[in-house]
């Protein structure tokens, strides 16, 4: 296999391109989203590649699939957005997953509809159905990857998706439960839902700790700072959420001058060094 | 009780982390050890640092730090033969005493660890040092070495070793002489500079704030 030295965006796209080496193509995928390949034949090559039938897993999944949804997230070209939305038609439960985490990337308000249908048969009369929290059989997921799916809603500001995505606040799996709270603080500005997340930093498993700690700085809840300063969790992670609040407060701020509430997350910030 | 009930009390606190079979209970028993702030449990913590248990290695190094001065000898000679995670612990440890004969350490690791959060650290630790145990002659020969490392940190391509840098220019400006207004104005370009040009809110608002305490000075 070519290593990142010797790989160049014409090498990665004719990788990508071919039908001989299989390995050579799913790498080629992901190295033009980490690389950031803007260009429009690489592009392009990737949204073929989201048609691909010749990659198959042993789970009858598509490989080469997930990798182009994820690369296309990153480049940043709304061309993809169509073909992105037609993966959700796709069996692959991680195809669906990676073209939900991408369409929240790329930001564009068409993918809200379709990321609303995917919740359907999930929510009834403003409750859980057995559909959403009833694991696929033999398999080790949900019948849809319903934690990206709420987190694009949120990003994309879905305010006519908030009656589908409140049941989720109950849903068992935790993960899924903060990913609700963190679309409905996006999309009411409410701290109720902060504050079911600031309550999550003190659980019990460090990865719903971790979780908890990235949803509250991608949302930006101010009110969380101390609490992030005080959790059992790597400064790296907490540092990383306390950037995620001092934008937010910045961006608050009617100010260029420094206001007493960003000086507070600077210095809880600074005894995280 | 008496000095020689502490010292057994210290030892069963060792022998409890010695023993400790689960993760869990290795944190529990050193924090329990770290607590009990004895230069006897020195050797015990620092080799709890090559566990690769980040949850007791916290434990230890918050349990070093305490202990201070007393530390930096055993740590400085513990590390020849350690492994890459220990060592990581360890300049944490450093950084966090301040100890001046920890300088070369925290300057090499904050130029060229490849990982971020060692590079953090130790850049945090540059502005921390410990300057009343350099001789008077020495302190402006050493804070000049270490300003010439924070410009460069200042500049790496990760947020969090430049936010560090921040905050130590700001430390270093405030131990410095006033009579070096050559080594003070170039701290101050080099803040007014990140405001303008660096691409993170975060970054340009903590460089706000340097500037800001600085001139209350």
């Amino acid at each position: 296999m070519n290593t990142e030295i010797s790989m160049t965006p014409e090498i990665a796209i004719a990788n990508l391109n071919q039908k001989k080496d299989l390995g050579l193509r799913y790498y080629a995928a992901w190295w033009l989203g980490k690389f950031r390949v803007k260009t429009a034949i690489a592009v392009e090559s990737l949204i073929k590649a989201l048609k691909d039938e010749e990659d198959r897993a042993p789970d009858g999944g598509f490989p080469l699939r997930r990798n182009a949804a994820k690369a296309l997230g990153k480049l940043d070209d709304l061309r993809a957005v169509e073909p992105l939305i037609q993966c959700f038609e796709c069996d692959d439960y991680y195809v669906r997953e990676s073209a939900a985490q991408a369409l929240e990337m790329l930001g564009d308000s068409r993918a809200i509809q379709p990321l609303m249908n995917l919740l359907d048969n999930a929510v009834k009369e403003d409750k859980l159905t057995n559909y959403a929290v009833e694991q696929v059989i033999g398999k080790p997921y949900l019948n849809q990857p319903y934690e990206a799916i709420i987190e694009a809603l949120g990003t994309l500001f879905a305010k006519n998706a908030i009656n589908l995505i409140k049941p989720f606040l109950e849903h068992p799996t935790p993960k899924i439960a903060y990913a609700a709270a963190r679309a409905m603080y996006q999309l009411t500005d409410d701290d109720v839902y902060g504050e079911i997340l600031v309550t999550a930093l003190k659980g019990k498993e460090l990865q719903l700790r971790r979780s908890a700690l990235m949803d509250l700085g991608a949302i930006g809840y101010v009110k969380s700072g101390e609490a992030i300063g005080k959790a059992y969790a790597e400064n790296s992670l907490k540092l990383i959420a306390m950037k995620g609040l001092l934008e937010s407060q910045v961006k608050k701020d009617s100010t260029t001058e420094l206001s007493p509430d960003t000086i507070k997350l600077m210095a809880i910030m600074d005894s995280l060094l | 009780m008496n000095t020689s009930t502490i010292i057994t009390r210290v030892n069963q606190l060792i022998n409890a982390v010695e023993k400790a079979d689960s993760a869990p209970k290795l944190y529990e028993a050193v924090v329990e050890l770290a607590n009990s702030k004895s230069v006897e449990a020195i050797p015990t913590l620092i080799q709890v640092l090559g566990y690769n248990n980040p949850g007791a290695a916290v434990a230890a190094t918050e349990g070093l730090i305490a202990l201070g001065e007393s530390v930096i000898e055993p740590l400085l000679r513990s590390l020849d033969n350690y492994n890459y995670g220990a060592r990581a612990w360890a300049v944490r440890v450093f950084a966090g005493i301040g100890d001046i004969r920890a300088l070369d350490l925290l300057t090499l690791s904050a130029l060229n660890d490849f990982s971020l959060s060692v590079r953090r650290a130790a850049t945090k630790g540059l502005g921390n040092l410990q300057w009343h145990q350099l001789s008077s002659e020495n302190i402006i020969i050493i804070q000049t070495q270490v300003l010439e490392t924070l410009l460069v940190t200042a500049n790496d391509g990760e947020w969090v070793v430049r936010y560090a840098s921040i905050v130590s220019l700001e430390d270093l400006y405030q131990s410095i002489d006033s009579t070096y207004q050559d080594l003070l104005l170039k701290i101050i370009h080099t803040l007014k500079e990140i405001i303008t040009i660096d691409a993170e809110i975060a970054i340009q608002s903590r460089a706000k704030l340097a500037l800001k305490k600085i001139d209350n000075k």
